[in-house]
């Protein structure tokens, strides 16, 4: 590793550091601005004034914002999300079960539709404008053009309802055996791979496909190789960047953008975490929730950067 | 054929077909008699009591910010998950009286002004230990202490003070109230170990079952309390919440047998389940009402002619076949219906188009009225609005809706903007339903309704101990409310549950949803 790598790397890095204190301002003044009144939310339409006036001196919420936001900050820098307002439990250690199960429904849906998506793709380059390419293009982006919630209710109904192959809730808790876990995300993990298959599988054609036009790859043809050898072994290493790009980006979506999802199989992850509080408008927790989501969405960018600054030769080989 | 034979049979026992209808759809189904008639008695058999299993419920309600405290409780889950671990000092069944639980007994001085419950003995709570008179006291305490962010703060205003005296606890109240008992069995005053001042959110109780599953806003459960003092409920073995919001996934939860029941099935499903075999609907009739209200002290509701108009300008009967499927009855512009206790019938205030206009004319209001909604107002608020929109037209009276956000709904337009959509739960007393939203000094006068004469009605009612007299009085004030008031009772909606096959032991209940609120330590799983 030569010193234009790193320090692009470190510049990529404190881009993103920078970015993320910039989402912290963001959410802070966001969740400011949002109608209504924690106290309010927290007792409901049946709260007397008397009850309500207590609650609120006992939040806090009589401070400036200024003041508030940089106790936050710091908080959050030393690890310490603060305490949920509406049920006075420490966040981090609330968050971290939710996360948890967010990460694990984002992790085996991405290892199908990551490893799917690619394969997919590369048998669409191979076959291109033939009836393969055509098929494989035609059902993911039919899967793709549906609205989330329609698959979901759709694979609810075929295999939760009539079927019942799989349970139509998707609830796990800790200490579920870890079968049970799988059987139980099968069918969100499925809906979600549908979701974002097509557009990695795309990606990927379209990239290999640019990538074909070069001369080395009519070198390689005249060379005598066989079709999918140079598209795995001189096209795809080529093609990896904008690759990466996007399925970082489909990554990122699985992590943060699982609301619907989440809410069709009752699937007790971060997205509803994140509903339930912004209702009650429970400000730190959304604050801290929408900084993880900014953190995996920043962190997953940088990684992407940093892939396609490596996987270029003319960076890691100078002159 | 035997499955359906064995569903209707089910449906006689549940008091749902009559035994008469049965027979003839056995017949129909080419049964003799004699077997559809042993059918039905191993039906009845098989509603005795099945102990054991894991009975389950999906909830719409529960969100990952509840607690366990009873304090803070509001919305649906928790407070239904607290009938089942927590007890008060009584409980109202199913027919609107009023049952001892925690106490054995109770009675009131002759001005209603003192009341003193015998507090039963030998009820252990699930930390072991005995529970006490001070421990009522301890909770009555907590939830009535002025800094408490208690909900029952409101209802524990008009007591002056509670104290132990031997087996007894006496409660003091600053006026008389003959309703007080009622009061009592609010589910924020579950009595808890030194009323729970030590551990708010400890969750323990008294009830048929200990909480051992406390995953807010995804998954409640409890386990059956081995020392629990009576043998009529806490059944199965361990119950189950789960926290299914979306009404799709509910009811698919419902059908793939991931539940045994659910609340809140909306009712423009209801047919479409219904035919799902081994589903049973389970509506009954309660005390929440939808309604429109307009603020009696602001122009242009402040004109009673303006209101009037608004009032004979609502088709009713549609509403209730357009927006609740039928699952529900006609209200009367007041706040009380047949459920209630002391109810007197009044005539039926229907859409009529020419007093409608008349009054119209007689405010001398010219222009639009705005009427504010939204989608939380209540289930199908928005659509309600344009059919009342379309009613009112055709009386010559113009409503502009405005649709509202749901977030925010209730602190920001819900009693404070003068006319809007909303729904009431329902109290168990008419002293209780007036008081909260009726009476002039009331937080929650969401009409601006402020009488005098109404005031002192209710004052004399609250303090009277002769029933009769107290039904004249209430009979009074629902005219009142009804020909001067500002509220708009459109209908009185059904509770709308759903049991899956195997559950018995399911009884109409009114008072909340979910059987009362105690679906699931009375009904049991069949084997």
């Amino acid at each position: 590793m030569s010193s234009p790598i790193v320090k692009l790397i470190a510049q990529r890095i404190a881009l993103g550091i920078l970015l993320l204190l910039a989402v912290s301002v963001l959410i802070f003044a966001g969740t400011q601005i949002l109608p209504g009144d924690v106290a309010q939310s927290i007792l409901g339409q049946s709260a007397t004034p008397e009850a309500l006036a207590n609650l609120r001196e006992s939040l806090g919420l009589n401070e400036p914002a200024y003041v508030r936001y940089f106790r936050w900050l710091g908080g959050v820098l030393t690890g310490d999300l603060g305490t949920a307002l509406s049920s006075g439990q420490d966040i981090a250690s609330s968050i971290w079960p939710r996360l948890k199960n967010t990460l694990f429904l984002a992790f085996w849906a991405a290892v199908v539709s990551v490893p799917l998506a690619i394969i997919l793709g590369l048998l669409a380059v191979r076959y291109r404008n033939g009836f393969v390419d055509k098929l494989i293009s035609g059902l993911a982006l039919a899967s793709t053009s549906l609205p989330e919630f329609f698959i979901g209710y759709l694979l609810v109904f075929f295999f939760a309802v009539k079927l019942q192959w799989f349970p139509g809730i998707s609830t796990v808790f800790d200490g579920m055996p870890f079968l049970d876990r799988i059987h139980a995300i099968v069918l969100p993990a499925t809906a979600l791979t549908l979701v974002v298959l097509a557009h990695m599988m795309r990606m990927t054609r379209a990239a290999i496909l640019n990538v074909m036009q070069s001369a080395y790859i009519e070198t390689a043809e005249l060379k005598g190789l066989r079709a999918f050898d140079i598209i795995r072994k001189h096209a795809f290493p080529n093609a990896i960047a904008p690759i990466v790009n996007v399925v970082m980006l489909n990554l990122a979506y699985l992590v943060v953008g699982v609301v619907v999802i989440e809410v069709i199989f009752v699937y007790p992850g971060m997205g509803q975490y994140l509903v339930d509080h912004v209702t009650k408008r429970d400000v730190p927790v959304v604050q801290a929730v929408g900084l993880i989501f900014a953190a995996v969405y920043v962190t997953l960018n940088i990684i992407a950067d940093i892939a396609a600054i490596v996987a270029n030769p003319r960076l890691r080989h100078p002159k | 054929m035997s499955n359906e034979l064995d569903f209707l049979s089910g449906r006689v026992v549940a008091g749902k077909l009559s035994r008469r209808d049965f027979l003839g759809r056995a017949a129909a189904l080419g049964v003799t008699a004699t077997f559809a008639n042993s059918l039905l008695s191993s039906a009845a058999k098989a509603q005795s009591p099945v102990k054991g299993g894991v009975l389950k419920a999906g909830m719409q309600g529960g969100a990952a910010t509840d607690s366990l405290d009873p304090a803070t409780w509001s919305s649906q889950v928790p407070y239904f998950f607290g009938r089942q671990w927590g007890e008060q000092l009584v409980q109202i069944s199913a027919d609107g009286t009023l049952k001892p639980a925690l106490a054995e007994e109770w009675g009131a001085s002759d001005d209603a002004k003192v009341w003193t419950f015998k507090i039963r003995k030998g009820v252990q709570f699930h930390n072991g230990k005995e529970m006490t008179p001070a421990d009522v006291v301890a909770t009555m305490e907590r939830h009535s202490d002025a800094n408490s962010k208690s909900g029952a703060l409101g209802i524990m205003g008009g007591i002056d003070n509670v104290k132990a005296d031997g087996d007894t606890v006496v409660f003091s109240l600053k006026e008389a109230n003959a309703d007080l008992p009622f009061l009592l069995d609010d589910y924020h005053l579950m009595i808890q170990p030194n009323g729970g001042k030590d551990n708010p959110t400890e969750g323990i109780g008294t009830g048929p079952y200990k909480v051992t599953v406390t995953e807010q806003g995804v998954r409640l459960g409890g386990e059956k309390f081995a020392n629990y003092w009576r043998d009529d409920r806490g059944f199965a073995d361990q119950i189950e919440i789960i926290v299914i919001n979306d009404p799709t996934a509910r009811t698919a939860a419902l059908q793939g047998g991931q539940v045994n029941m659910i609340n809140r099935v909306e009712p423009k499903i209801v047919e479409l389940i219904k035919r799902v075999p081994g589903v049973t609907i389970q509506n009954v009739a309660g005390k929440g009402h939808y309604v429109f209200i307009a603020h009696c002290n602001t122009a242009p509701f402040d004109n009673n002619d303006l209101r009037l108009a608004l009032k004979y300008a609502l088709d009713r009967e549609e509403l209730v076949q357009k927006i609740l499927f039928g699952y529900g009855s006609v209200g009367n512009d007041t706040p009380i219906n047949k459920a209630y206790p002391l109810f007197t019938e009044m005539e039926q205030r229907k859409f009529d188009p020419e007093k409608a206009a008349e009054h119209f004319k007689k405010s001398g209001h010219s222009g639009p009225v705005l009427l504010r909604t939204s989608d939380v107002a209540f289930p199908g608020a928005v659509d309600a609005a344009q059919l009342y929109q379309q009613s009112a037209a055709k009386c010559g009276i113009t409503l502009e809706i405005k649709r509202e956000p749901g977030d925010g709904y209730w602190s920001e337009v819900w009693n404070k903007q003068p006319f809007s959509a909303s729904y009431w739960g329902g109290r168990p007393t008419q002293d209780q339903m007036y008081s909260t939203a009726y009476y002039s000094k009331a937080d929650w006068n969401d009409t601006r309704f402020q009488r005098e004469d109404f005031d002192k009605m209710l004052f004399a009612a609250r303090a009277e101990l002769d029933t009769e007299k107290r039904k004249k009085i209430y009979a009074d004030m629902g005219q009142l409310v009804r020909d001067e008031g500002g509220v708009i009772t459109p209908m009185f909606n059904d509770f709308i549950d759903a049991t899956g096959p195997n559950v018995g032991g399911w009884v109409p209940d009114g008072n909340q949803e979910m059987m009362g609120g105690y679906a699931l330590s009375k009904c049991w799983l069949n084997a």
